[in-house]
């Protein structure tokens, strides 16, 4: 069995695939922690990533443009986090629930149009170009940090900076201040002058387009296809991110690259041949989370309003 | 006192209905600048909701509101803050974890896209010296006391550029000190040619503070008088409409043995603070012992220990002779005590479940044959005691949450007084009850205590506890300051204990 | 969001309209997915009318809508139950196959013993497999607050990746490809009760199951107990009511039943473990609960309806084409259709004055 696999190039090609595995976590728990910051747990996510997945390639296909296919992902998601917001914010309705249903609905729904939007030759859907790699001119040619760092699919660079600009949002505006505001105590925020609603409906929205846009990057730039539930459970990760990141958008980001250092190291270690029972690996996320929830309910620092529907007796 | 300047606020015809009662029924008032207004009334008259209307918390069903000389439409609190009204509710909008800084910063349009913390630090400097009010900018609200709360709550007003504010309450859950305080900044706003207007039930403080009382009764307004030319007598006839008898006749009930005994008690807080400090008292079966005090000084935490629901620090409690010191609420179950809570919705009764449902919550196992409930022994039940205990209801299958206060709190008693219980301890137990329905309670307590009940009455309302008590106990932070019987208490000595001064050492009355 | 309208609680409303809410979120959500059989170029009427009359026209058909009846019913009654109790029990899915792994252990091992003996033994060990999963989120919440919703979310995945991991490794079949387990005993499997058809003992014990949870919700001072600890936790435990334990008694009793749809499927239908065991059955079950109000009848016929949706939908694919995916689409869009009436029976919208 174990010749030495480790090798440098080995480390290295690990350590490049990590960010790739870790985009699709970055865009839906980022979003996810603004849904959450602003007290809605949104459970619709999975659902909300599958269409981008799913609207991403067959846009990208019909039309020729991957960048295409994301924009149209991201408005799908806001779509469905528009959905998810009417659900949960105007009707008051159980989160979970309004959740589990959206993510049934989009689902089915990324399943539905992909199977009318494309044929399938001997049940294989075709595929399309991914993005091309990033060359930066001087960076990328460093050796050992130039392949992991600095040469990666443009949307890759996006992720990241997705992540400085929400903490910065979060921390150092006045819509990073309303929203806490809003997941902390509504009825303060109301009474504040804030729109209480309109706050939860943007963030929702936002919630939606990212993980949508995270969504369209498994379909467009890994696998280059769709197929049906191809996220295998990215989404619920990322609500396991969201409390192991505590809610802090570069917290989340380590955890990402945590969680998707695993799969990519689980993954590589397959492809080389070592018998590995990656189910294990896999199941660590939820295991972890657990743990971290554990952490956290000691602590008690996740928005306090998150769950209850914010009502105005009138 | 200054003369009051200009209408500011004018509020015409104001009608509020709610499903089953009409909140503000056509009320006419007016606000004028450098003026205290306060609004009179007491629990149900409708002065929140007036306020709320005017904050834009609320719509109005019918009538105008007119500030400074133009009609407007308050759709939100936005709307009212963008016209320089401000208001402090009973319960604070606050973000706890969130520092005093950035709670002012909410809300306010100064700020732009990016938040500046020095800059309000700065501002929140000017006003505090302005005011005389003291406030750590960089504290978070869920460190600060009661009253540095409050302060926290009037500088945010002021910040967004109030010139008519609101005051809800405001002296519920201050001591006399931190209401004098209150007061002398309350009138440098008003010679700064503020608004002013002060909900209030207490008459000594209306007098005191207002230039203007509104007296309120069941949403409409009695009467608008200044306060110079009033009484409290007069007033208290407005808001109740007959003269009040401020003492109930109680017959001389002979004492019997111990009920309830603490001994040394210590309790924590839900923050690790010290909330009850070695608490020692007893209550006699036939009596009704009153704990006096303002909110907030261990009252809730006392409830909370002697019904099971929170673990003592130190000391022992006993009840008809037997410890009971760590009982769970199970235990206490078979020993005959009987709490009506304050919180009735969340405490006391359970909203979505029916009336007869309520009614069953201690005695449903043996209402059951094994694991099958006997329904037609509970509806019987139910008719028994709506019956005997007046409960209003459409029928006994109707949802809790469809009856009125009133009746949830008879709901209650009904649950608890049917099982015939030995010892009660009874918090709050006719706030924001109409009159009907808080001399009905009362009448009850008397009733129980003459049948040889053990009755603690823990109440924020000061003629409540004169009036029912056989002895008074007053709660101060955490610490008994002392126990009177009740013929021979005089209110400024209660009053006196309540802020903090303890009496020289009484010797325990009986 | 400057609304146009105000919203206004209005008194409680009328039994009736409780019990029609869920049949026009129905008709409302077979409305709104019309749209998307006319994208697919089908005709909608055509379309629900081979949906309705495959699923319950023919024997084929009917006893094929009776096989997906019995894991829906389980798990419908399974979540139903727990969020009698604001159990919020999302895993109904990891219940199922935990289920479903304890019954293949004693299905496969005791090969040659008799029908009476080993069915029996996967029923009980199904249901304590499905309830020990329950149970660890169960005493996570009642012992360290840690809410629920997530970490039996979790679970499902767990439990998902270790049944994958299973089959591919130690019980991995030695005879197939497949990921899957051995074959369970001949005597393992279920008897077919309808000659012809597929229709198997899981569907009489669901509807047992059904019966039960209708007894636990009218008749038990155990279903008054979870209904108050539901309603009102703080007050049921000031009266006395050990919380705690009815929190735990339920999440044993909901997954023991989400783990009995685990076992109806393996000894009813497949026979061996599988990955796919479940459709998502466990969170169809929560849009069944939802629609059914909780209430051991509504469950029922909830349960029914997709099941009839999801067999429909199948056949409507092969006369049509209309993909079936289509049926998770109304499932989820019932539910939101559901939840829009829901909000309608308990508040009001009355148009602003100006």
């Amino acid at each position: 069995m174990s010749e030495p696999v480790i090798t440098l190039a080995f480390a290295v090609s690990v350590l490049a695939m990590t960010f790739r595995m870790a985009v699709p976590l970055i865009f839906g728990t980022v979003g996810e922690a603004f849904a959450e910051r602003s007290g809605v747990l949104n459970l619709g996510i999975e659902g909300m990533m599958l269409v981008g997945a799913s609207v991403g390639y067959l846009v990208s296909y019909h039309v020729g443009d991957n960048w295409a296919g994301v924009a149209a992902a991201a408005l799908a998601g806001a779509a469905m986090g528009l959905l998810m917001a009417f659900l949960t914010v105007s009707l008051g309705a159980q989160q979970h629930v309004a959740g589990i249903g959206t993510t049934i609905v989009g689902s089915g729904l990324s399943f539905y149009i992909f199977r009318l939007g494309v044929p399938l030759v001997s049940g294989i859907p075709p595929t399309v170009t991914s993005f091309p790699e990033l060359n930066i001119p001087l960076l990328t040619d460093i050796p050992i940090l130039g392949p992991i760092f600095f040469h990666h699919q443009a949307l890759v660079y996006v992720a990241l900076a997705v992540v400085v600009i929400s903490a910065f949002i979060f921390y150092r505006t006045r819509f990073g201040l309303i929203i806490r505001a809003v997941g902390e105590n509504p009825r303060a925020a109301d009474t504040a002058g804030i729109d209480v609603f309109r706050v939860r409906y943007v963030c929702l929205i936002l919630a939606g387009a990212l993980t949508a846009v995270g969504g369209s990057w498994l379909s467009i730039a890994q696998s280059r296809f769709f197929l049906p539930n191809m996220t295998y459970g990215r989404g619920w990760i990322c609500i396991a991110l969201v409390v192991f990141g505590y809610w802090s958008p570069l917290r989340i980001l380590g955890g990402a690259l945590l969680f998707g250092g695993i799969d990519a190291l689980q993954l590589s270690l397959q492809a080389v041949g070592v018998e590995i029972p990656y189910q294990l690996f896999l199941m660590l996320p939820y295991v972890v989370t657990i743990l971290a929830l554990i952490a956290v309910s000691r602590r008690a620092k996740a928005p306090a309003a998150l769950l209850k529907p914010y009502r105005r007796e009138e | 006192m200054m003369e009051s300047g200009g209408v500011v606020v004018e509020l015409k015809g104001i009608v509020k209905r709610f499903p089953g009662v009409v909140a503000n029924d056509h009320v006419d008032i007016d606000l004028r600048s450098g003026e205290i207004h306060a609004l009179l009334g007491e629990n149900g008259a409708g002065k929140t909701t007036l306020m709320n209307i005017l904050y834009g918390l609320y719509r109005a069903d019918e009538g105008t509101i007119t500030v400074k000389g133009r009609q407007v439409t308050l759709g939100s609190p936005k709307d009212a803050i963008d016209l320089g009204i401000g208001m402090i509710h009973q319960h604070f909008t606050l973000i706890p974890p969130m520092t005093v800084t950035e709670n002012i910063m909410l809300g306010s349009k100064s700020e732009g896209f990016l938040t500046d913390p020095k800059r309000v630090e700065e501002a929140i400097s000017i006003l505090c010296d302005r005011y005389g009010l003291r406030v750590d900018p960089k504290a978070r609200i869920w460190q600060l006391s009661v009253g540095e709360q409050q302060r926290v709550e009037i500088i945010k007003a002021l910040y967004r550029g109030a010139n008519i504010l609101i005051l809800d309450e405001p002296t519920a859950v201050l001591t006399p000190q931190e209401t004098d305080q209150l007061f002398t900044t309350l009138r440098q706003m008003k010679k700064e040619g503020r608004a002013l207007v002060f909900i209030s039930h207490k008459l000594d403080e209306v007098l005191a503070i207002s230039d203007r009382i509104t007296v309120l009764r069941k949403g409409r307004v009695i009467s608008t008088v200044n306060a110079a030319q009033t009484s409290k007598i007069e007033l208290a006839k407005m808001m109740v409409e007959r003269d009040v008898v401020f003492r109930l006749s109680k017959a001389k009930v002979q004492k019997a043995a111990e009920a309830l005994k603490l001994e040394s008690v210590s309790a924590l807080d839900d923050r690790g603070l010290q909330a009850l400090k070695n608490v020692s008292f007893s209550v006699y079966e036939g009596e009704i012992l009153g704990l006096a005090g303002v909110a907030g000084n261990g009252q809730r935490e006392l409830a909370q220990l002697l019904t099971g629901i929170r673990k003592r620090a130190a000391g022992r409690i006993f009840i008809r002779g037997r410890e009971t010191t760590d009982y769970t609420p199970a235990d206490l179950l078979d020993l005959d005590v009987s709490y009506i809570p304050e919180d009735r919705i969340e405490s006391g009764a359970i909203l979505d479940l029916s009336v007869t449902d309520n009614l069953i919550l201690k005695i449903y196992p043996a209402l059951s044959k094994g694991l099958l409930l006997d329904r037609s022994a509970a509806a019987e039940h139910a008719d028994r005691l709506i019956k005997e205990f007046d409960v209003v209801t459409p029928s006994r299958d109707s949802l809790a949450k469809t009856l009125s206060g009133g009746n949830i709190q008879r709901l209650i008693l009904a649950r608890e007084l049917s099982l015939r219980p030995r010892v009660i301890v009874a918090s709050q137990p006719t706030r924001g009850l109409d009159v009907g329905a808080t001399e009905y309670i009362r009448r009850k307590l008397l009733a129980e205590r003459e049948r040889g009940s053990a009755i603690l009455l823990i109440s924020e309302d000061l003629d409540e506890i004169m009036s029912l008590s056989d002895r008074i106990a007053v709660l101060y932070e955490g610490r008994i300051m002392g126990i009177v019987p009740a013929e021979k208490a005089k209110i400024e000595e209660i009053g006196l204990m309540m802020a903090g001064t303890s009496m020289k050492p009484d010797k325990e009355a009986g | 969001m400057d609304l146009r309208f105000r919203v206004e609680k209005r008194p409680p409303a009328p039994m009736w309209l409780k019990v029609t809410a869920p049949v026009i979120s129905v008709v409302a959500a077979l409305a709104i997915c019309s749209a998307l059989i006319l994208q697919a170029g089908v005709n909608p009427l055509y379309g629900y009318y081979h949906l309705f009359v495959g699923a319950l026209g023919s024997t084929l058909g009917l006893s094929e809508t009776f096989v997906r009846f019995s894991p829906l019913l389980f798990t419908g009654v399974a979540v139903a139950l727990a969020f009698t109790a604001k159990f919020w029990n999302i895993g109904a899915e990891g219940q199922l196959y935990a289920g479903g792994l304890a019954a293949t252990f004693f299905g496969v091992s005791f090969i040659g013993a008799p029908s009476a003996l080993i069915i029996p033994l996967m029923f009980v060990s199904g249901f304590l497999g499905g309830a020990l999963w329950a149970v660890i989120p169960a005493l996570l919440k009642t012992k360290l607050k840690v809410d629920e919703v997530v970490t039996t979310l979790m679970g499902n995945w767990i439990m998902w990746y270790f049944t994958s991991y299973l089959l591919t490794g130690p019980w991995k079949n030695p005879v197939t490809v497949w990921p899957e387990s051995a074959a369970i005993a001949p005597t393992a499997e279920f008897p077919i009760l309808v000659p012809g058809t597929r229709i198997h003992l899981g569907i009489p014990v669901a509807l047992f199951c059904a019966f039960i949870y209708f007894l636990i919700h009218a008749r038990s001072s155990w279903g008054y107990e979870l209904k108050a600890i539901g309603a009102n936790p703080k007050a049921s435990n000031l009266m006395g009511i050990n919380v705690t334990r009815g929190l735990v008694t339920v999440a044993i009793l909901s997954g023991g039943i989400a783990g009995l749809a685990g076992v109806s499927e393996l000894g009813g239908i497949h026979h061996h473990m599988k990955t796919d065991l479940s459709f998502g059955f466990g969170y169809t079950g929560i849009v069944i609960a939802m629609l059914g109000g909780l209430h051991p009848i509504g469950v029922t016929a909830a349960a029914f309806f997709m099941s009839v949706i999801s067999t429909g939908s199948q056949v409507m694919y092969r006369v049509t084409g209309v993909p079936y995916p289509i049926s998770e689409i109304i499932q989820g869009m019932t539910l939101a259709c559901l939840l829009l009436g829901v909000f309608f029976t308990e508040y009001r919208i009355r148009r602003k004055k100006e």
